[in-house]
C-alpha cells in the first residue's frame, strides 16, 4: 500500500505570478481515507494532481513510499494511484465504452483472460452494462462520469483519488460510488476524495484536509473540523447534514466516525429519558 | 425520450430533475433547438420556443432571445480571456460598445469573478470555468435561460449565492416590465425550493411528475423515485402525519424547531 508524504510544497502553473499552493506539509498514510475541501480556486485538484506526480512541485517534495515524484514517471505512478479527473471528458479517448474500461489493463500488460473478467466486473458494478458499445462521448454527464470511475478502478489501485465524485450524479448512484468507496476503505486503500459535496465526504472520508487560496487551513478528523464555524465559513462549506442535526438536537461530542441518522437519534431519545 | 407534453409559461421558475441518464439534458437541448440541429437522431413532434418551431430555426436565431448554459463550461468557453467570452454574446447581438462594456461588469459581478476579467479560462479552475459560463450567458439578457447543472462544480457557499444572483437578477428584469424564464436541469434540488415555481421529474425519457416542487417530492418520496429530495424533508414526509407537522422544513433548524425538541 502507499504513503505519501509532501513537505513545503509551492507550486505555480507555467508563466503565472502567483504560486495556487503555498507551504503545503502533510502526509497520507496507508488505508487513509481523506476529503480534501475548499473553495472554488483553492488549488484542490492541484494538490491532488501534485500527489500523483501530473504535476511536480516547484518547490519542496512530494515523496510516494520515499521516492521524489520527480524521479518517477507518469505511467508507473499511475498504476498504483488512480487519478479520477472532475471532467470525464478528458479521459476518454476510447471508442466504445468497453474499450474505455479495457485500456488501462491492457496498458498495464494483464492477461487477456483477467482482463475480460475484469472489464465485465467493472461494467456491472457501474451499472455500464447496457451501454457496452457506445461511444463515451454520447453517454449522459453522470454516466461518463461512471465510466471515468470503472476505468480507473478496473485494475484495482493501492490508492485512487478522485476528483468531484459526485457530479452529475443521482441519489441511488451517490450511494452506490459511495458504497464501492467505502469497500475500498475497508481493504485498506487509500482514498482521497475532491469534493464540494461535504455530506458525501463526510460518508466516507474520517479526515479532511481544508484549502483557502493555496494554504491548508484545517487538517484533522472531518466531522471535527466541519463543526468549526469560522473554518466552514473561509473555506465556503457547509457543515454536513447530521453535523449540523446532532449541534441542533443538543449532542455534544462528536465522534470520530460517522455514525447515521438512526443513531443519532437513538442518542437524543436516550439524552431525553436521562 | 418519448411522448414529451410540457408547456411553460413565460415568466416560470422550472426546475426539471430526475436519475442521471433520464433524458434531462436531452430535454434543455431540444427547447434550445440544438436538437434536432447540432445533434444527431431522430425527432418527432413538435417544440416552440417563443412560438418558434425549433425544427425550423435556425439555432443562431433562437439564440438572440435564448440562452444555454451548459454542463460542461470547457464546452462554451472558447476565446482567450473571461472578458473576450463573455462580451462574445452581446458582440453577436450587435449591441454598441458602451453596453457591451456594462454588460460584461454586470454579469462578471453577479457571479463574483470581476478579478478574473483579463484571465485565461484555460487557466481556471473547473468552478470558476463554470461562474465564467454563467456569466457569458447573463451578459445576454435572455428572456429564456437554460441552466444544465449550474452548480455542479461550485462550492456550496458559491452555489447558493449565484442562484440566489440568478433569481435577483430575474426580479429585478421582471421590475422593469420585462418577463425571464429560467429552466433549471439540476440533482441539487436543496438549493432552488425556495426559488421555483414548478418541477418536473423525468424518468427513462419520460415526463413522471409535473407540479408543485413539494408535492412532486412528496410523490418522488413515496414512490422512491432516485432523486435528491433535501434530507430534512425526508424527515419530514416520514413523520409529519404520525408527528401532525403542518409545514415542510427548509432546513435543519426549521426541522427541529417543528418538532418542539432540541436544546
Amino acid at each position: 500500500m502507499v504513503e505519501i508524504v509532501v513537505e513545503n510544497l509551492y507550486f505555480k502553473y507555467p508563466e503565472a505570478s502567483d504560486y495556487v499552493l503555498k507551504n503545503i506539509n502533510l502526509r497520507i498514510g496507508e488505508g487513509e481515507s481523506v476529503a480534501i475541501l475548499g473553495e472554488n480556486g483553492a488549488g484542490k485538484t492541484t494538490l491532488a494532481k501534485n500527489l500523483n506526480g501530473l504535476l511536480k512541485p516547484v518547490e519542496g517534495s512530494v515523496k510516494i513510499d520515499g521516492v521524489d515524484t520527480r524521479s518517477l514517471s507518469v505511467a508507473k505512478m499511475a498504476r498504483r494511484i488512480g487519478f479520477v479527473n472532475h471532467n470525464p471528458e478528458h479521459q476518454f479517448f476510447a471508442e466504445t465504452v468497453e474499450d474505455e474500461v479495457r485500456f488501462g489493463l491492457r496498458n498495464f500488460g494483464f492477461p487477456e483472460e483477467e482482463i475480460e473478467r475484469s472489464v465485465q466486473e467493472a461494467l456491472g458494478s457501474f451499472g455500464l452494462e447496457e451501454y457496452r458499445r457506445k461511444n463515451p462521448f454520447q453517454l449522459s454527464g453522470g454516466e461518463k462520469k461512471r465510466l471515468a470511475i470503472a476505468s480507473i478502478m478496473v485494475w484495482h489501485p493501492e490508492a485512487l483519488i478522485i476528483d468531484e465524485p459526485t457530479i452529475g450524479m443521482d441519489y441511488a448512484q451517490r450511494l452506490n460510488i459511495q458504497g464501492i468507496l467505502r469497500n475500498l476503505v475497508s481493504e485498506n486503500r487509500s482514498i482521497i476524495v475532491i469534493t464540494h459535496d461535504v455530506d458525501f465526504a463526510a460518508n466516507i472520508c474520517r479526515r479532511a484536509i481544508v484549502l483557502s487560496r493555496g494554504e491548508i487551513i484545517g487538517d484533522g478528523v472531518l466531522r471535527k473540523l466541519l463543526s468549526d464555524r469560522e473554518l466552514v465559513e473561509r473555506a465556503s462549506l457547509k457543515k454536513p447534514f447530521l453535523v449540523e442535526l446532532e449541534e441542533e438536537l443538543g449532542l455534544s461530542g462528536l465522534e470520530e466516525n460517522f455514525d447515521g441518522l438512526s443513531s443519532i437519534l437513538t442518542r437524543f431519545f436516550q439524552k431525553c429519558r436521562s | 425520450m418519448s411522448n414529451i407534453n410540457l408547456r411553460v409559461e413565460e415568466g416560470e421558475a422550472l426546475l426539471i430533475t430526475g436519475p442521471s441518464g433520464c433524458g434531462k439534458s436531452t430535454l434543455a437541448r431540444i427547447l434550445m433547438g440544438l436538437i434536432p440541429h447540432s445533434y444527431p437522431g431522430e425527432l418527432e413532434g413538435e417544440a416552440y420556443v417563443f412560438g418558434m418551431n425549433v425544427k425550423e430555426t435556425p439555432v443562431s436565431r433562437i439564440a438572440t432571445c435564448c440562452g444555454m448554459v451548459f454542463q460542461n463550461p470547457e464546452n462554451q468557453l472558447f476565446t482567450f480571456s473571461v472578458e473576450d467570452d463573455v462580451a462574445f454574446g452581446p458582440e453577436n447581438l450587435a449591441l454598441p460598445p458602451d453596453e457591451i462594456n456594462r454588460r460584461i461588469d454586470e454579469a462578471l459581478r453577479l457571479v463574483g469573478i470581476e478579478h478574473l476579467r483579463h484571465s485565461s479560462p484555460n487557466n481556471l479552475s473547473g468552478g470558476e470555468q463554470q461562474k465564467a459560463a454563467i456569466a457569458s450567458i447573463l451578459a445576454m439578457q435572455p428572456s429564456l435561460i437554460v441552466f444544465d447543472e449550474p452548480t455542479s462544480m461550485l462550492d456550496p457557499s458559491s452555489s447558493a449565492s449565484l442562484i440566489q444572483r440568478i433569481f435577483d437578477l430575474k426580479k429585478s428584469i421582471e421590475e422593469t416590465g420585462r418577463r425571464t424564464t429560467i429552466i433549471i436541469v439540476e440533482h441539487r434540488i436543496d438549493l432552488l425550493l425556495k426559488h421555483i415555481s414548478r418541477m418536473v421529474v423525468v424518468s427513462d425519457g419520460s415526463i413522471i411528475l409535473d407540479g408543485d416542487p413539494m408535492r412532486v417530492l412528496e410523490e418522488s418520496f413515496k414512490r422512491s423515485i432516485p432523486i435528491n429530495i433535501p434530507p430534512p424533508l425526508q424527515i419530514y414526509f416520514r413523520i409529519k402525519d404520525r408527528c401532525g407537522l403542518k409545514n415542510p422544513p427548509g432546513t435543519v433548524k426549521e426541522l427541529i424547531a417543528s418538532l418542539g425538541v432540541g436544546e
